[in-house]
């Protein structure tokens, strides 16, 4: 099919804005009479709170008000469970929701304890000096298995054990499988925690507007409609009186997505009291310790195979760490359950998952959202398993493959969304080939890596492929329209954090319409303007809320050739659209503008027809059965100094499938994004509590985010495999580079250590680590 | 900390007189006082870059100082580096060009940062302009595209100024 937008490496058009300093972030929203909000947070993981003592900071000049939870009466409800638990047979799970400020009990470092409000940030800042907070200080849970140990203290009291949820999901009969296996390798493996670090930190401001009687909110989410109901709800109003804007995003990568946030229930309500606005804008370290966190599994996994390598089955049993508080239900663990299974044929799965409260900051999903954890353990299970067969990494990879001809593939459990987990498309082999034809693995086997260890140089490649499960509903929707001016409006409900959503979606528009991007006029994340819709997470914007605007535009499209046909006196069949007009290809003298036939469709006088609506607008919905599946294989070369042990990337390798690519420019930038955040997870950054639970790394000086000079040039291939499951043949890449980052590192770099015969099974690395696991590996040889 | 000094300083080619804490951020006094809020502020511990503005021609995190260090000086920000409202500086057209940025919140520090690198070294080589970017986190395009706007803008300050 030949396209005019969609497929075309289009400039975008946010960026002058961006570039020029002038494009709105939350902080950048001044109100006459703002006041500003500062919290009083845990210094404690887990403790009794005896005393509150606000009298002395009452009397700081400029300050407003204090609040404590027992200030806020009845407005002090835990927040709502975000996705309930998946309707898997015999399993458990306990909901406990974080809390708008800690009553009674703190239960992580960081909990919001009191709200300052004052006439700026400094003075709520010394005020919050001078509040004094007496909490008896409780042994604190942070290692996940001593979690579950019988004498573990009790971060929810009201419960038997810190246990917040068991599932067990199977396909096939993995007992019998592994009785007919030639190999069956078993291993524990150790993924730790990490976060998000977006550039822009969280922040909101609330307006409630007395004369207007409307609440304005300016809020980091990723999800505007779904907070705007929420807060309706909470406060007591109507939804329409109610607006939530989510302006220009500094970046979101999932844990803008959690919902509620104290703040984010919090700061309308005081402008409620206060009748006037308020600000919270979240420091770094707040970041670091109040902005959600994921990951920090245990799993202890096995493969069965037969002696060609070809996987019997998989058994997997591991510990998910929930944090304090589990308000994002099972989306994370149940998407590491299902992305374990991915590119493979695995006729036979047992997955055992139990899911612990710690008294750590709330896990919930951060790009990739526990697919790599899942990724991880299967990925090393082939190399082992490789390894043991003294097979090839990339052939067992290769005959384990799910053939072309299989999809769309059962793997008969339930995904995050409660669909099966049904790949509705697939062809893997073609892009490994592609990516090893890239990286050139045979000649780097055979000739490049003997010449390096001959000098002495310790150089390794590793290859691995993955699933991504995209797209996920339950719906999104658009409104298009075609002005009097010609110009043409595009609303949907979706919040943009940098996807490039001015430019991709507006091409799905001007590909229907022949309209020229330019004169297309996107609103994203308004509630105002457009109030259906779910959010921006599972990297599903293009899939969902990209196929409602390319169904409101056909529809759209419809309506104008509908007219035309009659102004032209032409068959619709003639009639093209075209540089902002309808033309008709065979009287190149018969044409219309479509502002012309906007005027037409709201007439001043005389009545558009009875049944019709006036207008060029439509307005659709789009809500997939399931999501679409994406896959990838990425290969990289490294060099690992032997001193230092330094790890440095000599070449990468992403090679990806979403389907469809509207806009390549913007892909790249998603995948190359993706790697760069999959590489800091790999070997860079690291969340660190002590055994008090107290968090260690709170700054970018003591958690690594990779900078230019870590990141390498990422180098691109791709394949199209379209999906059956959505008009456009798209599928999701926003999680898709982060994912298999950590187990492709991980194999490099035993690869360049051969010589040492490690095996590493956790991650992420660093230097430090590194150079203990050789240590180790020394002394038992 | 009900102190003020006065001060005076220029900021995009305008002189401001005003009367500050000694205690406030010359990134709050830019972004809140001056309600110049393109810059940004991403850790207020000097380490992401994201405040990066020009301080008599030198590129310094504006977290890192207070207003009153700024009285008598002379200031950059990314609101007054584009020549005029309709035309970009190059660096920012080869910023779209190469789809150099994503959110956008760190750009305007890159931006900053990247100007008086490229008016001293026009023709830099990748290693140089990673080098020179590396006190800048980006957290959304894994810094290919910066790197390769850097060479499209070198190349287009070359053509300007030959």
């Amino acid at each position: 099919m030949s396209t005019r937008y969609i497929g075309k490496r289009l400039k975008r058009n946010e960026d002058p804005k961006l570039l020029t300093g002038q494009a709105l972030f939350t902080d950048d929203v001044h109100l006459p009479g703002m006041l500003h909000v500062a919290f009083l947070r845990s210094d404690y993981a887990h403790g009794r709170i005896k005393s509150i003592d606000t009298s002395f900071a009452k009397d700081v000049p400029g300050v407003v008000a204090i609040y404590t939870a027992e200030d806020l009466g009845d407005y002090w409800q835990p927040g709502p469970l975000l996705v309930p638990p998946p309707p898997v047979e015999g399993r458990v799970f306990h909901a406990r929701t974080q809390v708008p400020l800690a009553k009674d009990k703190v239960r992580h470092v960081g909990e919001p304890i009191v709200m300052v409000v004052a006439e700026s940030r400094y003075i709520a800042e010394d005020a919050i000096e001078q509040i004094f907070v007496d909490i008896e200080p409780l042994p604190a849970v942070t290692d996940l298995e001593q979690a579950l140990a019988p004498d573990a203290p009790l971060i929810h009291e009201d419960l038997d054990s810190n246990l917040a949820a068991h599932i067990i999901q199977q396909k096939g009969n993995y007992a019998e499988a592994r009785e007919k296996a030639d190999v069956v390798i078993r291993r524990r493996f150790y993924y730790d925690h990490g976060v998000a670090a977006a550039m822009e930190n969280r922040g909101i401001v609330a307006w409630w507007d007395d004369k207007a009687e409307r609440l304005t909110v300016w809020d980091t989410t990723q999800a505007p409609v779904v907070i705007r109901n929420g807060l309706a709800a909470m406060l007591g109003l109507s939804e329409s009186q109610v607006r939530v804007i989510a302006p220009f995003i500094g970046g979101a990568f999932g844990p803008k997505i959690m919902m509620f946030y104290p703040e984010e229930v919090l700061l309308p309500w005081a402008s409620m009291q206060l009748h006037r606005p308020l600000k919270w804008i979240e420091d770094r370290r707040e970041n670091f310790m109040a902005t959600t966190h994921e990951r920090d599994q245990i799993h202890w996994a096995e493969i069965a195979l037969t002696k060609d390598g070809k996987i019997l089955g998989v058994k997997d049993e591991f510990i998910h760490d929930s944090g304090a508080y589990d308000p994002y239900g099972l989306t994370v663990p149940i998407n590491s359950q299902c992305t374990l299974l991915g590119s493979y044929d695995i006729p036979n799965y047992y997955s055992d998952m139990k899911v612990v409260f710690t008294n750590k900051m709330i896990v919930t999903p951060y790009r990739g959202a526990g697919r790599q954890h899942g990724v991880f353990v299967m990925e090393r299970l082939l190399d082992l398993a490789a390894k043991e067969l003294g097979m090839d990494v990339t052939e067992i990879r290769r005959i384990n493959f799910i053939p072309p001809d299989k999809f769309p593939y059962n793997n008969e459990i339930i995904y995050q969304d409660f669909a099966p987990l049904v790949y509705d498309s697939g062809n893997y082999e073609p892009l490994l080939d592609k990516v090893l034809e890239l990286i050139e693995y045979e000649k780097f086997i055979k000739e490049e890596q003997p010449r390096y260890r001959a000098e002495g140089r310790y150089v390794g490649i590793g290859v691995v492929s993955y699933v991504e499960g995209t797209g996920i509903g339950p719906y999104e929707g658009a409104r298009v329209q075609v002005e009097t001016t010609g110009k043409v409006n595009v609303a949907t409900g979706v919040g943009t954090q940098g996807q490039g959503h001015f430019t991709s979606f507006v091409q799905v528009v001007a590909e229907h319409l022949g309209v020229d991007p330019k004169d297309i006029y996107l609103v994203t994340g308004d509630t105002d303007i457009f109030h259906w819709g779910t959010g921006t997470f599972a990297s599903r914007g293009m899939v969902v809320a990209g196929n409602a605007i390319h169904s409101a535009a056909e529809r759209v499209k419809e309506k104008i050739l509908h007219m035309a046909s009659e102004e032209l006196e032409a068959p619709v069949e003639d009639l093209v659209l075209e540089g902002g007009f309808v033309k008709d290809k065979r009287h190149p003298e018969s044409f219309i503008a479509l502002k012309d036939l906007a005027v037409r469709a709201n007439p001043l006088r005389g009545a558009v027809k009875a049944d019709a609506e006036p207008g060029l607008e439509s307005t659709a919905y789009f809500g997939p059965e399931r999501g679409a599946t994406a896959f990838g294989a990425h290969a990289m070369i490294v060099e690992v100094d032997p001193e230092t042990f330094d790890v440095k990337i000599l070449r990468y390798v992403a090679g990806h499938d979403c389907g469809v690519v509207v806009n390549p420019l913007i892909v790249d930038g998603q995948v190359r994004g993706g790697v760069a955040q999959g590489i800091g997870n790999a070997f860079y950054e690291k969340i660190v509590y002590d055994a008090d639970g107290q968090l260690l790394t709170a700054s970018f000086m003591d958690y690594l985010i990779p900078t230019s000079m870590e990141v390498p040039h990422i180098e691109l291939v791709h394949t199209e495999t379209p999906s059956p499951l959505n008009p456009m043949g798209v599928k999701g890449v926003g999680e898709a580079g982060a994912i298999p980052v950590a187990p492709l590192f991980v194999q490099a770099v035993e690869n360049a250590l051969a010589d040492y015969d490690l095996e590493i099974l956790e991650a992420p690395l660093s230097p430090n680590r590194l150079f203990e696991l050789v240590q180790e590996a020394r002394a038992e040889s | 900390m009900s102190q003020r000094i006065p001060i005076t300083l220029r900021v995009n080619g305008v002189t401001y007189q005003r009367e500050v804490e000694p205690r406030l951020l010359l990134s709050d006094f830019i972004r809140h006082d001056l309600g110049l809020t393109g810059t940004h502020v991403g850790c207020e511990h000097g380490v992401c870059g994201a405040c990066t503005i020009l301080f008599d021609g030198q590129p310094v995190r504006s977290c890192l100082l207070f207003a009153v260090q700024a009285d008598g000086h002379n200031i950059l920000t990314i609101e007054g580096l584009a020549p005029d409202p309709d035309h970009l500086h190059p660096i920012q057209e080869a910023f779209q060009d190469a789809h150099a940025l994503q959110c956008g919140f760190c750009t305007p520090g890159f931006v900053m940062t990247l100007k008086p690198f490229l008016e001293e070294n026009p023709d830099p080589s990748d290693e140089e302009i990673r080098e020179a970017i590396s006190g800048n986190l980006c957290r959304c395009t894994g810094y290919d595209h910066i790197v390769d706007a850097v060479h499209i803008a070198a190349a287009k300050m070359k053509e300007a100024s030959s």
